[in-house]
């Protein structure tokens, strides 16, 4: 395998064992980089020698557990006088000033942050088509999208571009685009990650989480990002584990869920009869599988696309030309100045969303719409705490389909529901992650999620790597 | 369901200038997309309690101490328009 190809942890362990030096490593990935990066175009700013040079300070952070690994990050997170975009225009020229603590977190471990990737703007998307600057492509497929709106992140990993990379999920944008590119994505528990410096899209939907080559590597990423932060009022103290103790190859006497209301939903029958043939290899490795009945999905769906663009309206009212960012020419004053910035700055996607949030707050329509929402989020997230009650997880595919034609749905609602089964676990708060379970008749990877309680990230993992270890197809690479 | 008047009220609402163009495609999208969320009346939420955040958490505070900031430069950094140590816009009150 080429140095580009390994994961994190047969990185530590080249590196402890003195066979290769971080300096080695971060050369086979610029190289790597180098040579697909203008097929693929997973990165909007690659960082080479600019700011701080990790590698220097190695000798410092050797005990970390990302010295001298290569990650990527999704240029929705604030990294210190490096452009932040967000993948749009209002943000081209924006060098936040500080770091997002994940971002902290990452550096005192010692990582190398090779880049930020590109991404659907403000993370409006499920296939980073939306992105202001350019498409990325899925290293499977360059035809296909990577998926969105961590479509950078996913692609660069699936494309032996870092070792890993840390993505944002509000309804999918993790776990979609791991599906597509053939990576694992974990969104974690809502409140596990700290959302300091994620430019915040839906403040209650949002999770920063890691999508890697494999399963020990999220549990790596995980040890390094999870945890409290006083700087983000949303995040929990005390749930943080070791989730490297899960990695174990048991599932004997697990109880996992498939809910029939999502598997009746009309979907692609590859992804259907793959994602069923994992099922029973966990069956015959002593996971107890039941079918269980829930809410369809599709509400959660509806309630997502009132309460996602409601959040993101207010959040993106920051967006004025004032005090960063774009600042319109056509500014004579003050109205004109705001109006004109938001039109020059945003793109489609972004606007129709921000006016389908403001509709959906607007007094008159605040009850029906937004109020309606949030008590259907209640309904959805007891839904799941019910099951949770007797089952461990709940699995179902992360996606409809394969990774789609780039340039195939130009219908906005289309591309919605390719999120159908990743929204509702952010409704309701709960953890899960897409681990690849197989290919189609066209060598495209299908997605598997498995669904867990809140905090129950050890669960999920314990299962994912046993699944992963039974089908063995973690060591198959994107040709490119 | 949806007009360009409410496309209009919204974008009013939300500064965002909008040209004819767009208003006629944003009032047929938003329009689907808002029949699609329709679809939340089908379910009883009579005596549903709404959920705003999914963590069991209330009033997180802290004490209130003076803590380090972020300095007076780089809040400026990124300003399209400074002077003198402020953010410089276009007149808000007219003459």
């Amino acid at each position: 395998m080429n140095i580009y190809d390994l994961t994190i942890h047969e990185l530590k362990e080249k590196i402890a064992a003195g066979e290769l030096t971080p300096a080695e490593i971060k050369k086979a990935y610029s190289d790597r980089i180098n040579e697909v990066e203008d097929r693929v175009k997973s990165y909007i700013t690659i960082i080479d020698e600019l700011a701080g040079d990790e590698l220097a300070d190695y000798e410092n952070k050797k005990e970390g557990l990302l010295a001298g690994i290569p990650i990527a990050v999704k240029d929705n997170m604030s990294t210190d006088g490096i452009k932040t975009s967000c993948a749009s225009k209002m943000l081209e020229n924006y060098k936040p000033p500080y770091n997002a603590t994940v971002v902290e977190k990452l550096n005192e471990a010692g990582a190398v942050i090779m880049g930020k990737t590109n991404m659907d703007e403000f993370a409006m998307g499920s296939s980073t088509e939306n992105s202001a600057f350019f498409v990325t492509h899925n290293p499977w497929n360059l035809n296909h999208a990577p998926g969105g709106s961590s479509g950078g992140s996913a692609a660069a990993v699936a494309a032996g571009e870092c070792a890993a990379a840390l993505g944002s999920d509000t309804g999918g944008s993790i776990r979609q685009p791991a599906s597509y590119c053939g990576v694992v994505g974990l969104k974690p528990t809502y409140g596990m990650v700290s959302r300091y410096g994620l430019v915040a899209f839906a403040s209650s939907l949002d999770q920063i989480g890691p999508i890697t080559k494999d399963v020990e590597d999220s549990a790596i990423l995980m040890n390094v990002i999870a945890g409290h932060d006083p700087q983000d009022s949303t995040s929990i103290a005390g749930k943080k584990e070791d989730y490297t103790k899960y990695l174990k190859e048991d599932v004997s006497g697990m109880k996992i869920g498939i809910p029939e209301e999502y598997f009746n939903l009309e979907f692609d029958e590859e992804v259907k009869a793959s994602v069923l043939a994992a099922v029973e290899k966990l069956k015959e490795a002593g996971a107890e599988v039941e079918t269980v009945h829930m809410t369809d999905a599709s509400y959660a769906l509806a309630a997502y696309y009132v309460i996602a663009p409601a959040e993101a309206s207010s959040n993106l009212a920051r967006y004025d030309g004032v005090r960063y960012g774009l600042r319109s020419e056509q500014a004579a004053d003050v109205s004109e100045m705001f109006t004109n910035t938001r039109h020059e700055g945003f793109g489609d996607e972004v606007k129709r969303r921000i006016m389908i949030g403001t509709y959906a707050l607007s007094s008159g329509y605040y009850d029906a719409y937004y109020l309606k929402a949030q008590k259907v989020r209640t309904l959805i997230k007891d839904d799941f705490d019910r099951i949770f009650n007797d089952f461990d997880l709940i699995l179902t595919p992360t996606a409809p389909s394969t990774a789609i034609e780039l340039e195939s749905k130009s219908d906005p609602l289309e591309m919605y529901h390719t999120d159908i089964f990743t929204v509702p676990v952010n409704i309701a708060g709960v953890p899960a992650m897409s681990v690849p379970c197989g290919f189609d008749s066209n060598e495209m990877p299908i997605g598997l999620q498995l669904i867990g309680p809140h905090f129950g990230e050890g669960k999920i993992i314990q299962a994912a790597y046993t699944l992963e270890k039974l089908l063995n197809i973690n060591e198959k690479r994107a040709e490119l | 369901m949806i007009d360009k008047k409410d496309v209009e009220y919204a974008a009013g609402l939300a500064q965002l200038k909008l040209d004819e163009e767009e208003k006629e495609k944003y009032t047929e999208q938003i329009g689907e997309i808002l029949n699609y969320v329709d679809k939340l009346s089908e379910l009883d939420t009579d005596d549903v309690v709404p959920t705003a955040y999914t963590v069991p958490m209330k009033n997180v505070l802290r004490k209130d101490e003076v803590k380090e900031s972020l300095p007076r430069e780089k809040s400026l950094a990124n300003a399209p328009d400074e002077k003198d140590g402020h953010f410089r816009a276009p007149k808000i009150m007219s003459d």
